[in-house]
């Protein structure tokens, strides 16, 4: 299982509860290239931290304890947040799913954290009875429960890891800020390399298809048909993809309407209208129908499952909002396709 | 820029009379929906709710109700086409997640 490269582990330490891996709190070259790497979607699901308890520093009896999922990104945060400090770091098993995410899921929830608490015999290593929490695991766990089961408090720290030492040295009080989750433009520039690597199979498979399929006329197969407007309409489909995978995110506060499924409808609309002022889309008026279905349907269709990277869409509006869009994307799909077929037989 | 989603959609359920005021729904919730104000919680602006439910799982006097779950179309297309839930990543240790 991936992850074998363990470079943050700079050492061993001794206590009553045996010995103890301690960590690094800089990242190094090979933990940014992983992070590079995990942000383009390579080895994402196999970027894991074994379970268990770290040492940051030089933890004693008195020393706070973090609690972590098992996923590299969220574990290498808060180490990087603990610079300078003498702590404990509990990694949950969360299968390898960020905090927020197993959260959701419960995976990083109230059991695992009391099961934690024995396992690594959290009794024996501290003198205290308290855990820091990230406060976006708070949807699985329930503090009071940790408590009665296992006789730790749970504090929640702040949303960020990098909050943490003002957190501390508030007196482990967040401000308003530090307990709101974001979604700046940053965060969602940090979401386009996987938007678009996540759809990326398909969108080449229909453009490799649509190339292969134009070569269909009147006047039967020609490869130089397939070629010349088989690459002209994969193009555009292909534009298609990359408006609503960098522009969706990156636009998402400015494109009218609260439904991701309408924003996305009006930034296909918006391409449209570019390619087709620009003289790019050409003048068949079938054809031009056609891509006024497809591009905005596509683009609905890519905004709407921008949801679930999301900072605050609830279950109960996107179900809302597809129960319109998905039947409109799947209508303008269908007549966009039909349409687009008819004008290569004219 | 505080984002807001669709209006008037969210399960969020509060019961005053239970409340004890101890403040957990304030802390845990990532939008600000609750506010504590003379000894009770109080909803401020209930269409910031995602119903993530981190409100009531922790609250010990059980004021709270919400039906918890993720906002992700991808998941709710999963859950529809095998008949489950709508959870993130999909079933367990599945390699199609959304989230990593």
């Amino acid at each position: 299982m991936g992850n074998t490269n363990k470079k943050y582990i700079i050492g061993v330490i001794d206590t009553e509860a045996g010995k103890m891996p301690k960590v690094s709190t800089t990242l190094s070259v090979a933990d940014k290239w992983g992070t590079f790497k995990v942000r383009w979607s390579f080895n994402r699901m196999d970027y894991r931290v074994t379970p268990g308890i770290y040492a940051v520093g030089n933890p004693n009896r008195d020393s706070l304890v973090f609690v972590s999922a098992n996923y590299k990104l969220s574990f290498d945060v808060l180490r990087q947040s603990l610079k300078g400090m003498d702590a404990y770091i509990m990694v949950l098993d969360t299968h390898g799913i960020n905090v927020w995410c197993a959260a959701g899921k419960g995976t990083f929830g109230t059991s695992e954290v009391v099961n934690r608490i024995g396992f690594v015999e959290l009794k024996k290593l501290v003198n205290h009875r308290n855990i820091i929490l990230p406060q976006l695991g708070a949807p699985g766990v329930s503090a009071h429960e940790v408590k009665r089961l296992s006789g730790f408090s749970v504090i929640y720290g702040p949303v960020r890891a990098v909050d943490i030492k003002s957190f501390i040295n508030a007196g482990m009080k967040a401000s308003k800020k530090m307990r709101q989750v974001r979604f700046s433009i940053y965060d969602r520039l940090l979401l386009v390399p996987m938007e678009i690597m996540s759809g990326l199979k398909y969108i080449l498979w229909g453009a490799f298809i649509t190339v292969l399929l134009s070569g269909f006329s009147k006047t039967g197969y020609s490869t130089n048909t397939a070629v010349i407007v088989g690459a002209h309409s994969a193009i555009i489909l292909i534009l298609a993809y990359l408006t609503g995978t960098v522009f969706g995110p990156l636009l998402l506060p400015w494109l009218p309407g609260r439904s991701f499924a309408f924003k996305g409808g009006i930034l296909g609309f918006v391409l449209f209208a570019i390619l087709y002022f620009t003289g790019f889309m050409g003048k068949d008026l079938i054809e031009v129908i056609a891509w006024g279905l497809l591009i905005p349907g596509i683009n609905s269709f890519i905004l709407m499952n921008f949801t679930g990277a999301s900072t605050y869409t609830s279950l109960s509006g996107v179900r809302k909002e597809m129960r319109f869009a998905v039947p409109l994307q799947a209508i303008s799909a269908f007549i966009g396709i039909v349409l687009y077929v008819v004008s290569r037989f004219r | 820029m505080k984002e807001k989603y669709l209006k008037n959609v969210v399960t969020l359920e509060f019961y005053l009379d239970k409340c004890t005021g101890c403040g957990m729904c304030e802390t845990v919730c990532p939008h600000s929906v609750f506010k504590i104000e003379k000894g009770k919680a109080h909803i401020t602006e209930r269409d910031l709710c995602m119903e993530c439910g981190a409100c009531a799982g922790n609250c010990p006097a059980k004021a709270i109700k919400v039906r918890a779950g993720v906002g992700c179309a991808g998941a709710i297309i999963v859950g529809a086409l095998t008949g489950s839930e709508p959870t993130c990543g999909g079933s367990d240790d599945s390699k199609k997640s959304c989230c990593g």
